[in-house]
């Protein structure tokens, strides 16, 4: 966790014949990361082509399996044993079993929907015959009533009467009806006459599934059998009309029988046709649902196994073959840790081959692995486990650190959440976080393996232990602040009496406590009094203690990252840089900085409200900030005569002192570095025999930069990779400017503490008096209220205050480590370790999903 | 006025042994490392951070302005008496 792992680069050589088997092995084992030796070959010109192409064409398969299973709600089981990758025998089986599979699955619904849209043709027609029975007696009556009174044999003479009238029947989506009415209108000029009625229950469309709303009509349009035939025609022309807006309108049309008894023949004939159809209809969706069922449970697995093979297969396709085409030669970056885990790995490939005793016989010589040097920068793998992971994401989406650099994701474990509780200082809202990262930890393998989509949940989830340290800290920090729900807690004794006397308290509205009377003379146990936090003037308590607080830590955390840098250059063998970066660096950052530290502790103890001493009261209390300007100015303090103008003997000297080493450390933090280059450049050039003198006497100013470039080139064809000695005082010009200034205003930036912590202070006190404080009245009414008003203050209480304000000071923390603290060490150049693992492309293949 | 000492040792000594003590006795482990470092870092961070707030109100240069009634209501529930005078 300190550093990043060591990594070796490695070249496999592997027997093509166990090649399949050792790199699934290694797959499992997920150790090593391989480097694509053929990235000048296209993806279609490499070796394993055709095998990738049928792993596409299997996963397709399983696609469109998986869609049907779906369709029909049948449950997936999840497995919970990961298949490994399927030999190649096995792929065969595989591949013929989704073959065939998919060709029964295709085949079924095929039917299904052709004997869907049978059902659906029969349910229509029944249902048309039932309703047009009603249209067709009522319109016999209304047709010809002297006719059909007059002629008992009402089946014939009905129909002869009707006959008069032509008529077409079908179904139509009730949508279209008023289109479809008008239409028809339109193109009869009012001589058709529709009936319709709804039929009740939704149908179902057999290629999708949906319902559908339909209604049965009766188009009646005259002169089908009149004797006149202008009119014969006019009828004939409008029947094929009307059947062609039908067709528009995609209505369905059947014929229907005229005469009642017919109709009833024909409607028996339906009912009985759609008994068949239904009983087919069940059958096929049995054995389908069977056939699913059956395929569902094995899914998982081959989806599993599909997946895998073809990850295979895609990292052999980065393999080279070697010249003899004997074995296949990949390279790898391994942890030097895990070499034995992959050396275990490849030699269990060919013992299993052996014992086996298959065809892989060529392959008992064992594959190796040949760790070879290189001058290549190799990838940073930190191993983390889940407590540690959050963290590190912290780190890493900052920037990845470079190989073997020093990782601050250890120290953030503790100083994030410090620092966030700094700002977030309040023992209620802490334990509210607390118990949230409690409930996500206590139950993590329940949620870890219930995957949901939910982002916000993801990202609360993967930092649980987290915000749990963040609940922790802050409940210390409120303790220490003394602030449950912005309400004090009296656990210890206050220190201060209320010694005043009733008069005085008679007489005034408010008093001022005296420290020389009034205090105890030792602090309250922990934290802040609770005298202060009911106190008119807290605020100006507050702010002092917060502000000075906030510096303390600040400066102690930016010390603490500049000794990193240290561990840093011992690690990379930089001695120079330690005496011309470190020492200046932090022998600046502690004279000016850590010297307002001191002074703020030396003005905690020496200053008090004790009489005794005029020179130490509290009317002579200095503020260490004007001192410190001052300082930095080189100006004298104003006081009074009573006061010293310093706090000691001397202060003003030692002071001046500082500063002025201070200020001499800026030069050799901007020349040290470029000169240090030179004269090691030199040193090598004059053993080397070339002409070394061409610079010297110029190395007094760095102007003398502009001379350089003529002798640059001969450099260059000596180094290639050095860079010109200009660009090394660029660099260190910018380095040394941004460092001093940094130092500034990244002080300036931890003030962000004392903002932050007092905003949520004041924030939550806001809410507890403008909203529960309302609910505190004294009857039965105020009971319900209050009821009520607490229901607004807690919601109000998490909305804003545990959420929002947690979520500024997250921010907050996180630019301060990013910022303030990891700027003093942290280069973060480095690229990720991405090890062939089976399991990280699974997950990677199921939120793709 | 200075520090009283219990305080100061009671609280020192807890962290002192989280910070200093315990990181011995943590159980051999990968993350053992990890461990210690924590246990250091609480120590120290938590540590400093109850020594300021302590020390800014050891010595207090003004003192806190209350009302009336917190300080007649301060008087009865924390058992300071008020003095009784009659001028």
């Amino acid at each position: 966790m300190f550093r990043s792992e060591e990594m070796a680069l490695a070249q496999l050589f592997i027997q093509p014949e166990a090649a399949y088997q050792s790199i699934s092995e290694l797959g499992e084992t997920g150790t090593v990361q391989f480097r694509d030796l053929n990235e000048e070959v296209n993806a279609f010109q490499r070796k394993f082509v055709t095998e990738v192409r049928r792993c596409d064409e299997m996963e397709r398969k399983l696609r469109y399996i998986e869609a049907e299973v779906r369709k029909d709600g049948v449950h997936i089981p999840d497995v919970r044993e990961l298949p490994k990758a399927p030999n190649p025998r096995e792929i065969t089986d595989l591949e013929a079993h989704l073959e065939k599979t998919e060709g029964e699955i295709k085949e079924l619904s095929e039917n299904a929907v052709s004997l869907k849209s049978n059902y659906l043709g029969f349910v229509e027609l029944r249902q048309v015959l039932e309703k047009t029975h009603a249209f067709l007696v009522e319109q016999g009556e209304i047709n010809g009533p002297d006719v059909s009174h007059k002629l008992p044999e009402d089946a014939q003479t009905a129909g002869i009467a009707r006959g008069r009238l032509g008529f077409v029947a079908g179904v139509i989506n009730r949508e279209r009806i008023p289109a479809f009415e008008r239409m028809l209108w339109r193109i009869s000029r009012g001589n058709v006459f529709l009936k319709q009625a709804e039929i009740e229950e939704a149908l179902e469309d057999p290629s999708t599934g949906n319902l559908m709303n339909k209604t049965v009509f009766v188009a009646f349009y005259q002169g089908e059998q009149l004797k006149s035939r202008i009119n014969k025609v006019c009828g004939e022309q409008l029947k094929s009309r009307i059947n062609k807006v039908c067709a528009g309108f995609h209505a369905s049309i059947y014929s229907c029988p005229n005469i009642s008894q017919e109709r009833e023949e024909m409607l028996k004939n339906v009912r009985t046709q759609i008994e068949d159809v239904t009983l087919v209809l069940n059958q096929t969706k049995d054995h389908r649902q069977r056939v699913l069922v059956g395929v569902a449970k094995e899914l998982q697995n081959w989806t599993v196994m599909v997946r895998k093979m073809k990850a295979i297969y895609h990292t052999l396709n980065m393999f080279n073959m070697d010249v003899t085409k004997k074995c296949l030669i990949g390279e790898c970056w391994v942890p030097v840790t895990d070499i034995p885990v992959v050396q275990k790995a490849l030699s269990d490939v060919v013992q299993k081959a052996l014992s086996d005793g298959s065809s892989a016989g060529g392959s008992s010589i064992t594959s190796f692995l040949n760790v070879i040097e290189t001058n290549e920068n190799p990838p940073t793998f930190n191993r983390t486990n889940k407590f540690t992971r959050g963290f590190q994401n912290l780190i890493d989406s900052y920037g990845v650190a470079s190989y073997r650099e020093v990782n601050p994701a250890l120290y953030t474990i503790i100083t994030f959440p410090f620092l966030f509780a700094i700002m977030f200082g309040d023992a209620g809202h802490g334990v509210i976080l607390f118990l949230f990262g409690l409930y996500m930890v206590a139950d993590e393998k329940k949620y870890m393996a219930k995957k949901t989509s939910s982002e916000i949940w993801n990202i609360f989830f993967a930092g649980r232990y987290i915000v749990l340290l963040m609940g922790i800290f802050s409940i210390y920090t409120g303790f220490v602040y003394n602030d449950v729900f912005s309400k004090t807690m009296n656990i210890f004794g206050s220190s201060w009496n209320a010694n005043s006397t009733y008069t005085d308290v008679d007489a005034h509205q408010e008093v001022q406590l005296n420290p020389s009377f009034d205090y105890a003379g030792t602090p309250y146990f922990i934290g802040v009094d609770p005298a202060w936090m009911l106190a008119s003037n807290k605020i100006i308590f507050l702010n002092s203690f917060k502000m000075k607080l906030s510096i303390i830590f600040g400066v102690f955390h930016m010390i603490f990252g500049v000794c990193m840098s240290v561990v840093n250059y011992a690690h990379f063998r930089h001695i120079e840089d330690f005496f011309l970066l470190f020492l200046p660096q932090i022998i600046f950052l502690c004279l000016l900085f850590l010297w307002m530290v001191v002074m703020m502790f030396m003005k905690w103890i020496m200053y008090s409200a004790d009489l005794s001493e005029m020179a130490y009261g509290s009317s002579c209390a200095p503020s260490v900030l004007i001192y410190f300007i001052n300082m930095m100015l080189f100006s004298t303090n104003d006081h009074d005569e009573d006061c010293m103008e310093y706090m000691f003997e001397g202060q003003g000297t030692i002071q001046l002192i500082f500063v002025l080493v201070a200020l001499l450390c800026i030069p050799v933090m901007l020349l040290g570095k470029p000169f240090y280059v030179m004269s090691t450049r030199k040193s090598q050039k004059k053993a080397s025999g070339a002409n070394g003198d061409v610079n010297q006497g110029m190395e007094l100013q760095p102007e003398s930069v502009s001379d350089i470039p003529q002798s640059a080139p001969r450099r260059d064809q000596h180094e290639e990779h050095e860079e010109p000695i200009s660009e090394i005082f660029i660099h260190s010009a910018i380095h040394t400017i941004e460092y001093v200034l940094s130092t500034i205003s990244h002080t300036a930036s931890y003030l962000r503490l004392w903002a932050l912590s007092l905003a949520h202070a004041q924030l939550s006190e806001v809410l507890w008096t403008m909203v529960l404080q309302m609910g505190f009245r004294d009857n039965y009414i105020g009971a319900i209220f209050l009821f009520l008003i607490f229901a607004a203050w807690a919601a109000l209480t998490v909305a804003i205050l545990v959420m929002m304000e947690g979520l500024s000071a997250f921010l907050h923390t996180l630019r301060l480590h990013w910022v303030e603290f990891m700027s003093k060490f942290y280069k973060g150049e480095g690229y990720i370790f991405q090890p062939f693992s089976f399991k990280v492309i699974l997950q990677e293949e199921d939120e793709a999903d | 006025m200075a520090a009283a000492a219990l305080p100061f040792i009671v609280f020192t000594a807890l962290w002192g042994i989280v910070g200093i003590v315990a990181p011995f006795f943590v159980p051999k482990g990968p993350n053992r490392g990890v461990i210690q470092v924590v246990l250091m870092l609480t120590a120290a961070t938590c540590w400093l951070f109850w020594l300021c707030c302590y020390m800014a109100q050891m010595n207090p240069l003004i003192g806190p302005k209350l009302e009336a009634p917190i300080i007649k209501l301060m008087a009865r529930e924390w058992g300071h008496a008020i003095i009784m005078t009659s001028e």
